[in-house]
């Protein structure tokens, strides 16, 4: 058996206080000082855990509150009360909320899957991500580690084209030459950031992230510097097609290229393949009105690789009524199985990928490998505030992260992620994710389910 | 009978209510108070007239103008009466603050809130939420209370097995010894032995103390095969396989060594103090035909026995609860993904599987096509917290439920969801401490259990009521006794 791949995860503080869902008000004329909540009540020592002298009972709002509500049905006073923090709705926008950002924090620090009791909280569903549900079977699993006899769940893929059938001469000699493939052990790349306090040391974090998982991290042309020499091979450089020279020093010592795409993008592979032929070259395509066709013709091209590029809200780049990346990725990906091309190429999604769930279905919806963004950012105790796009101050200092720390956050997350995958896939009973691309019918979609139930008895939908 | 209903308050020093009473300084304890409110609210302690009792208070647009509004009749202008801020904090999207307050509300007293709290649905904007009753203008007959049965009958096929109804369509799901404290479970199979209807012991095992209960227990077999006996099995009427459950579809469980004490571990006869995971799925089940010779190994120890076999809500349900039946099962037990007590994986409850609503409707249906419908007791569970909820899944194709987590909010869970966290649950319930355990006695958890029940049984017979129907096996499938709120 080879060995198995593993992401090893430790523990990585924050380095700033996280802002927390909820925290505890005192009325202060009324306390008694009685210490009721602080010795006896929390069961977590909230109390005693913060920073302030629990004699004087004053300041509350923090992140360690569970919200269990005892300290405030037990006060013998009564003078406690709670409270949602202000500054916690605040985080994020529409699309990241904070339900996102602040589960993302806790994976970055603790490399843990997300557990709790009680039952789900959410809405019943949502939009995007949230309008799908992933199958389970009942009497197959697959385990993570081969336990009981049983296969372990691969979660490798190769990013390239793939030829779909041998070929042979005359004499009957194959004659196929296999194009260069790079399997990288999770279906996961960094993408470029939409925005953030870009340090160079948030940069090294990433690629020593990269370099710890054997991931792949894409790398700006204007970004490149010297100190990223060591991390190479888990490196992409995004390059313009137009006026891109082939010799250009970037191109040295990567296994793979994207180029941004334009009229000259597939003349520039073509290119780039000439000179480098161990070379994977992807084009990243935005995800606008051409998206489709511009994949059609690249795939039938010969493309080993396509990046469709959604808004980092997941949305794509059309002004009226944009669909999201979930649908536009059903949309593509169905057009080129119609064309008998889906095998051959590899498609990258990035955009709107926010929560280990968004993974496995984004692979349902037709993408081989999805590209994450926001998530590193926020792994490294981005709020989303955006001060930055404003040329304001950051209130976590990102670009002040050590690397090491840094990166630790980065592998943390990826940790959990990896691991919510490999759940997911267990339930779905699949031991493979290069299976699970496409895998619609081992999905479940809001529209149908709604359509088959209730609109069975009840007939339109509103 | 129908069991006693007492009052059992909270065990707690104040009760969050929907609205804030506060007594200012200027109060001179002259208890006009005490004396204009019809609810209880305020009260006298010796001399002084105590801290009020807000949760009881139906808040000022009740009141205002009339002789009992409290704000208005003091003399001294010490009282003031405004919506609660704290509840902003307290709930969720599924749970809401008004169901928790209302569930608690039902727990204690045994009736419905009268407090303007919506006790009926949730805020999940989907689902049970969005589903509401088509009731007729007025009743096409005209029936009493006591004329309206709410039994449901377990077994449907097999006259070789034992008869079992139940008196309220619904019992009580499985939580393991060792999740919940010993308290916690003898409290819910009171309450179950008192409405006689079933409590089940989750897959941990058949604690001793259970004993006297065993005519009212269901024991799980499930994957782990923890505490299995052959002495088990016979000690009870229902058997469950647990195949899968709706909060973990497809997953295994774990319980961390420290939590293997020594008692849990003779339980599960395993080793004090090591993790012990509870497989995903069964090793020895690869097929119906498999799962036929699980249900045989059942019947051949206890012949008499019903078999109910608990399954997810993929999306080949009808094909798995048809299977079931097949191979014997006299209850099939859907188990969709939102509910759930235990501590899951977030992604699996909130991704994982179909909600329980679709997947009613879909056996439902397909059990009708197959010509079986009528020899399967269909139950289902996940997600169901009031008594409207139970109506709308049984009007949607099911017989019966299974409630879980509402029983627990009975006994002041907050639904922190932190059942794992440091010493376990704050309020006493999911937990194994046994200084936390004490948090709970167990006549006042049985009592607010069974107060609940009652509760439910008179909600669901005034529903019944309005269709006209003399029995809730009436709704079973009457989808056109319901609207849905996105349809036109």
């Amino acid at each position: 058996m080879p060995k198995r791949y593993h992401i090893t995860a430790k523990p990585a503080a924050p380095r700033f206080i996280p802002v927390g869902r909820s925290g505890i008000i005192d009325f202060e004329e009324d306390c008694l000082k009685c210490t009721t909540c602080v010795k006896k009540r929390c069961l977590y020592d909230v109390y005693k855990n913060r920073s302030y002298d629990a004699r004087t009972m004053a300041d509350s709002i923090d992140y360690q509150c569970k919200n269990c509500f005892s300290c405030i049905q037990n006060c013998p006073r009564g003078v406690l009360s709670k409270t949602i923090n202000p500054e916690y709705l605040k985080l994020g926008d529409a699309y990241w909320k904070p339900e996102i950002i602040s589960i993302n924090w806790f994976q970055a620090e603790t490399g843990r899957i997300p557990v709790s009791g009680a039952g789900y909280r959410g809405p019943f569903s949502g939009p995007g991500f949230d309008s799908m549900w992933t199958d389970m079977s009942e009497i197959v699993r697959p385990t993570r580690d081969g336990i009981h006899g049983r296969e372990y769940i691969s979660t490798a893929i190769d990013l390239g084209r793939k030829k779909s059938r041998l070929e042979f001469d005359a004499a009957g000699n194959p004659v196929l030459e296999v194009p260069p493939l790079v399997e990288v052990p999770l279906p996961i790349l960094f993408n470029l950031l939409p925005f953030g306090n870009l340090s160079r040391n948030v940069r090294l974090a990433m690629a020593e992230a990269a370099r710890q998982i054997d991931a792949m991290m894409y790398l700006a042309e204007q970004d490149d510097e010297p100190a990223l020499e060591a991390y190479k091979a888990h490196l992409i450089p995004v390059v313009a097609a137009n006026g891109m020279d082939p010799s250009a020093a970037i191109f040295q010592g990567v296994k793979m290229v994207e180029l941004i795409y334009s009229d000259q993008a597939w003349h520039g592979a073509l290119k780039l393949k000439a000179k480098y032929p161990g070379l994977v070259v992807s084009i990243r395509v935005p995800m606008d009105a051409e998206a489709k066709a511009v994949t059609l013709k690249l795939a039938a091209a010969g493309a080993e690789v396509i990046h469709l590029v959604a808004d980092f809200q997941g949305n794509e780049f059309v002004a009226d009524r944009p669909r999201f990346v979930k649908d536009v990725l059903r949309d593509i990906h169905g057009s080129l199985v119609t064309a008998s091309i889906r095998d051959e190429v590899t498609l990258v999604v990035s955009g709107g990928i926010a929560l280990p769930e968004h993974l496995p279905k984004a692979l349902i919806c037709g993408a081989d490998c999805a590209a994450i963004d926001l998530p590193l950012l926020i792994g490294l105790e981005c709020r989303v505030c955006k001060r930055c796009t404003h040329g304001k101050s950051c209130p976590v200092e990102i670009d002040q992260v050590e690397v090491s720390h840094g990166s630790q956050r980065i592998v943390n997350l990826m940790c959990s992620w990896w691991s919510q995958l490999i759940e997911v896939m267990g339930a779905m009973g699949i031991r493979d994710v290069r299976r699970v691309r496409g895998e619609a019918g081992r999905a479940m979609f809001f529209e149908d389910l709604e359509r088959e139930t209730f609109g069975a008895m009840f007939g339109t939908r509103k | 009978m129908n069991p006693e209903i007492t009052r059992v308050p909270s065990r707690f020093r104040h009760s969050i209510g929907k609205y804030k009473v506060l007594r200012g300084p200027q109060c001179q304890n002259c208890a006009t108070c005490v004396v204009s409110c019809p609810e209880g609210v305020h009260f006298k302690a010796g001399a002084r007239v105590a801290a009020p009792k807000d949760y009881l208070c139906l808040g000022p647009d009740v009141c205002k103008g009339k002789s009992t509004f409290c704000v208005d009749r003091c003399p001294h202008h010490a009282l003031t009466v405004a919506v609660n801020p704290m509840i902003k904090a307290l709930g969720d999207y599924r749970w809401t603050a008004d169901l928790l307050m209302s569930t608690w509300y039902q727990a204690e007293t045994g009736e419905l809130p009268d407090v303007g709290m919506e006790y009926t649905v949730g805020d999940s904007g989907g689902g049970f939420d969005k589903l509401r009753f088509r009731f007729p203008e007025k009743p096409p007959v005209e029936l009493s209370d006591d004329e309206i049965d709410t039994s449901i009958e377990l077994n449907k096929r097999d006259p070789q097995a034992h008869r079992i109804t139940i008196p309220i369509p619904f019992y009580q799901g499985g939580m393991s010894f060792g999740s919940v404290s010993n308290n916690t479970m003898m409290s819910r199979a009171t309450a179950a032995a008192r409405w006689r209807t079933f409590s089940c012991t989750g897959e941990g095992g058949y604690p001793d103390f259970l004993h006297p209960f065993d005519h009212h227990m269901i024991t799980q077999v499930a994957t782990g095969l923890f505490g299995v006996k052959e002495e088990t099995i016979q000690r009870v009427r229902i058997i469950e396989f647990k195949y899968a459950q709706g909060a973990k579809p497809g997953l295994g469980g774990h319980l961390l060594g420290a939590k293997v004490t020594e008692a849990v571990a003779k339980m599960r006869e395993a080793v004090q103090g090591s993790a012990l995971f509870s497989p995903f799925p069964f090793h020895s089940v690869y097929s119906v035909e498999d799962h036929k010779k699980h249900v045989d190994w059942i019947k051949a120890m206890n012949p008499k026995a019903l078999v109910s076999v608990k399954v997810s809500t993929p999306a080949d349900v009808d094909m798995v609860a048809v299977g079931s039946y097949y191979a014997g099962a006299h209850i099939v037990h859907l188990d969709g993904s939102y509910g759930g007590t235990g501590a899951a994986p977030d992604i699996a409850k909130k991704n994982i599987a179909m909600p329980i609503e679709y997947a009613i409707s879909k056996v439902h249906r397909f059990l009708e096509a197959e010509g079986v419908r009528d020899q399967v007791t269909l139950i289902v569970s996940g997600g169901i917290r009031t008594a409207h909820d139970i109506v709308k899944a049984i009007a949607l194709g099911a017989d019966g439920i299974v409630e879980g987590t509402a029983g627990l909010v009975a006994l002041e869970c907050t639904r922190c969801s932190s059942c794992e966290s440091g010493r376990g649950c704050p309020r006493g319930i999911a937990t194994t401490d046994p200084e936390l355990a004490k948090l709970i006695q167990v006549e006042w958890g049985a009592q607010r259990i069974v107060n609940l029940y009652a509760s439910w049984r008179k909600q669901i017979v005034a529903i019944l009521k309005r269709f006209g129907m003399r029995g809730i096996r009436e709704m079973v499938g009457r989808t056109d006794c319901l609207r849905h709120l996105d349809y036109e």
